[in-house]
């Protein structure tokens, strides 16, 4: 069989980086075009495989994985110049383009803001290209917060709200939802705002409230969806909503599309 | 060409034909039905005419033919992938109803069409077979093919009109031909299509599906007659779903297999994602997202026809005798009522954004509940 879409390479891990106790982001050595919000099929033979998206483009791949299923588990057994195998990229990607010369909202919850550190490392590197950048990110505990380093390193650049939801006593930083936050950012010119945000299913819909109830529309944000799959090239089924398959027409939907995908 | 002939002269061709084909039909399986002493009509390997059950509907669809329960994708050792081969070279000549050609033309959609490249393992299953129509003579229970469009067909290499001692043929085959030309007795046949099934559908005629009836109470009843066991799943000659599974054997850690497995989605599991999300909770709204699938969305996506054949088969296999027929009647219906009752009211955006809202609120008090 030639070119089999389901045959998984080998790549070699050339850093891991741990980030929490169970969030570990390997950097891997590929070098194909990938896009901003696109995931590959993870695939470790006689495990399994799973979808995971790209967490950083700049200076080579990165994806960030939360140990919590069979395949990460595996993952985690891992090192530095192992092999790990991949199929993709896959899906389609954050519209980068769009956003220039837009206020830009990046709101991410979680293991949320691994899909879209390659949208802020961009426009870090390119502030030019848009007004303005508010990030905010939440996390549930301090201990779970992902990437502290690029974090310092956004905040003197951007408004960047980093806040928890259970703080523990050393923890001096901002505390509550990220939703508590977005009153604090300029709506004053939202026509000219662009949203991305990325999280849970239940956390999307909040957030979108909070920024459609300041006049941002649908159609200005930009959302990550994740479900189940087991091929990522639009056979399995396991992700189809209504007509949508998330591994062709998606990951990432403008909301007023988002809106009407029912589960 | 065409012709006749008897049930003796049929099945010495099809010992000829055994030397360069597969022959798959249904068959009978003694005492193997869903109620004792009852028969199980399924898809099997053939040798004669009396073998092939045509007086009767198969339980299972033909589509384990190109689309097995499991098939083995790769290979392993240690971490080498290594494609699966087919073992079996022969082509295969598959007898089915025009429901089923109907059936595995929308798995071709699927599986061929649908992404950007083709299943490979789908395909070089598929491009071994010819179809071999079965004429049928008449309408089974739960057969509703005639509202679904797929009564017809003239996609086959080979259609059949079975009697008791003899066949009538109609041979399209090229290749099929060398096999019948020398021994077909002259006689008039052009298979003839059920235009009338007992069981009649409405299918839902919209061009948006407003969002009030993703969480419509209909569903509810659904919930708590479905008791997600996926027969229906199962027996669809369209469904088509699938998961992959890793395995290693246990005297060799080192070996395995990556296999591909059918998958349903009315069964528990189906849209689980790590971390513990999943959707579609109820059996209701997993009966929701099957008919809407079968009726709507693909025709939506693929501006072809409905994905539903109508063979009837969920119907015919449902341990809760629950209707599908009926189901997608009572979408129409309601469908109706909605629009009649508040005409273009609201744009499918607007109500999803509502929908969407109410849902939220109720997964918010549940998890307060959860926390509490």
């Amino acid at each position: 069989m030639c070119n089999n879409p389901l045959k998984p390479e080998p790549y070699k891990i050339t850093n891991i980086i741990r980030d929490t106790e169970f969030e570990w982001t390997f950097a891997i050595d590929f070098s194909g075009e990938i896009k901003a919000g696109q995931f590959f099929q993870v695939s470790l033979p006689r495990v399994g495989e799973m979808p995971i998206s790209v967490s950083n483009m700049r200076g080579g791949l990165e994806m960030t994985i939360r140990k919590t299923g069979k395949v990460s588990g595996y993952v985690f057994d891992l090192e530095a110049g192992d092999n790990i195998f991949l199929r993709g990229p896959y899906g389609t990607s954050f519209p980068i383009d769009d956003y220039k010369g837009k206020h830009l909202v990046i709101m991410a919850g979680g293991s949320g803001s691994a899909p879209v550190r390659p949208i802020i490392e961009h426009f870090y590197y390119n502030s030019d290209e848009i007004t303005s950048m508010d990030i905010i990110l939440g996390f549930r505990i301090p201990d779970l917060i992902l990437f502290k380093d690029d974090i310092k390193k956004w905040s003197k650049k951007f408004n960047t709200v980093l806040t928890v939801d259970n703080p523990d006593d050393s923890w001096t930083g901002k505390v509550g939802l990220g939703t508590k936050y977005v009153g604090d950012i300029d709506f004053s010119d939202a026509e000219n705002m662009a949203v991305v945000i990325v999280g849970p299913p239940v956390m999307i819909g909040f957030c979108v409230r909070e920024f459609t109830s300041r006049n941002v529309k649908n159609e200005q944000i930009t959302v990550s969806m994740e479900r189940r799959m087991a091929c990522g090239i639009g056979k399995c089924g396991r992700c189809k909503i209504n007509d949508k398959y998330i591994c062709q027409d998606g990951p990432i939907f403008r909301y007023d599309e988002a809106v009407n995908l029912i589960d | 060409m065409h012709g006749k002939l008897t049930n003796v002269a049929f099945s010495k061709i099809l010992a000829e034909l055994q030397q360069k084909y597969l022959l798959y039909a249904p068959k009978r399986f003694n005492d193997q039905g869903r109620f004792s002493d009852t028969d199980l009509i399924r898809y099997g390997e053939i040798s004669s005419v009396e073998e092939i059950v045509w007086q009767e509907k198969s339980a299972f669809s033909p589509k384990e033919i190109v689309f097995p329960i499991t098939q083995t994708l790769f290979h392993f050792t240690c971490d080498e992938f290594r494609e699966s081969k087919l073992k079996e070279k022969k082509k295969v000549l598959v007898f089915l109803r025009p429901c089923d050609i109907n059936g595995l033309k929308r798995l071709d959609t699927i599986y061929l069409e649908n992404g950007v490249e083709p299943d490979l393992y789908y395909k070089r299953l598929r491009e071994r077979v010819k179809f071999v129509m079965i004429e049928c003579s008449e309408s089974f229970d739960n057969c509703f093919c005639v509202s679904m469009g797929a009564n017809t067909t003239d996609n086959y290499s080979l259609a059949v009109r079975f009697a008791s001692d003899n066949v009538l043929l109609e041979v399209k085959d090229k290749e099929l031909e060398n096999f019948f030309s020398a021994k077909l007795v002259n006689a008039e046949f052009k298979p003839e299509f059920v235009t009338e099934n007992r069981q009649q559908v409405r299918v839902p005629d919209v061009d948006e599906m407003p969002a009030e009836m993703y969480d419509h109470e209909m569903w509810d009843e659904y919930s708590s007659r479905c008791i997600a066991c996926g027969r229906c799943n199962t027996t669809c000659v369209t469904c088509s779903c699938f998961d992959t599974y890793d395995l290693f054997s246990d005297d060799n850690t080192n070996i395995g297999e990556r296999r591909r497995v059918w998958s349903c989605c009315h069964v528990d599991g189906f849209t689980d994602i790590a971390g513990g999300h999943s959707f579609r909770h109820s059996n209701g709204a997993r009966m929701r997202f099957k008919t809407f699938h079968k009726v709507y969305d693909f025709k939506r996506r693929f501006g072809k026809e409905q994905m539903c054949v109508g063979c009837g088969r969920c119907d015919d296999n449902c341990p809760e005798y629950i209707s599908f027929a009926n189901c997608i009647n009572k979408v129409t219906d309601n469908l109706q009522n909605l629009i009649g009752s508040h005409p273009k009211a609201d744009t499918a955006s607007n109500s999803a954004t509502t929908l969407l809202r109410k849902r939220s609120k109720e997964q918010n008090i549940l998890s307060e509940n959860g926390k509490n």
